[in-house]
């Protein structure tokens, strides 16, 4: 069983990384989550982006956070990246395979999956 | 929406957007019958609010004109002969105030939904507000799902619940409390 003193495990062995974390976060990865997303397919994105950053090992530059509806539900489900030195990227109709693609090309290789962004899609 | 799952996490996204800072999230299956009550601490809504919330066209946001989280639930819980019941004292009438939302749902109706991965649920709340005291329960004739973040934070002491680490746990241990009850 996943039990408490597992928990305490855990805890002992991440107390200096949380740190770091907090301190030196530069990308986020911001998923909407209102009823709009939620109905057109978000929570899977967003797991894919947890998981995929945690599994990349990059959860101390990268943050994933969820935010409400922007106001472009016809897009959903819609992800913003917002890194330190370039402008917002807008992914548009996102999979949880997208998600993963995104973190190999963009937050890996730092180049915009330009097929994915919102310009493309409104074309 | 396909499971009922994504509807308790778009109902429980009100309570998380109304400020609350502890909330309960209870699944309860009984005979034919499934409830779903979430109840919370958080601003409360008016008399006002509460009159006009079945209205598609009521939204207190400002990015767009249409609210269809309470809609979706009310048509989803009517179809399969059940009903939805919500009780709200808001912040200016009460010190003790708070919503709670409950919702019937005819489990053997034909347009019962799956319930689908309640584990994925209670996740992403979690993740996307690390600081909220969550308790999740899901109650059934086998057994129960429980889980209490405020029990796992006394633990962690002043880690985030949101650190992917944690959250690998928590999906590890309800996953183990349903196999649990699947299993009895």
């Amino acid at each position: 069983m996943k039990s408490l003193e597992e928990l305490m495990a855990i805890k002992a062995k991440m107390q200096d990384k949380v740190a770091l974390r907090t301190s030196s976060g530069t990308t986020r990865i911001v998923v909407g989550m209102a009823t709009c997303g939620i109905a057109a397919g978000a929570r899977p994105v967003l797991n894919a982006f947890v998981e995929g950053i945690s599994e990349a090992g990059l959860s101390d530059s990268v943050m994933v956070t969820q935010t409400g509806c922007i106001g472009i539900c016809q897009y959903e489900p819609v992800v913003e990246v917002y890194t330190k030195d370039a402008e917002k990227v807008t992914y548009v109709k996102m999979t949880a395979d997208r998600a993963k693609e995104i973190i190999e090309k963009h937050i890996k290789g730092g180049k915009v999956v330009t097929e994915y962004t919102i310009g493309a899609a409104k074309k | 929406m396909e499971e009922l799952s994504l509807y308790v996490l778009d109902i429980t996204m009100n309570s998380v957007r109304a400020g609350a800072t502890e909330i309960s999230v209870e699944l309860r299956e009984h005979g034919r019958w499934l409830d779903f009550t979430v109840s919370d601490n958080g601003c409360g809504m008016t008399e006002e609010q509460l009159s006009r919330l079945e209205n598609p066209f009521f939204t207190t946001r400002k990015t767009r004109k249409v609210g269809l989280g309470i809609p979706f639930l009310k048509m989803l819980a009517e179809m399969t002969e059940g009903y939805v019941k919500i009780s709200s004292v808001h912040e200016s009438v009460s010190a003790d105030h708070g919503t709670v939302t409950m919702a019937r749902f005819g489990k053997d109706h034909i347009d019962f939904i799956p319930l689908g991965d309640m584990v994925e649920t209670v996740k992403t709340l979690i993740q996307g507000s690390p600081d909220i005291n969550f308790v999740f329960r899901h109650i059934t004739e086998r057994g129960e799902v429980m889980l209490s973040c405020a029990e796992i934070r006394a633990v962690l002491g002043d880690i985030p619940l949101n650190q992917p680490e944690i959250l690998l746990w928590i999906g590890e241990n309800l996953k183990e409390q349903y196999e649990a009850i699947n299993n009895a």
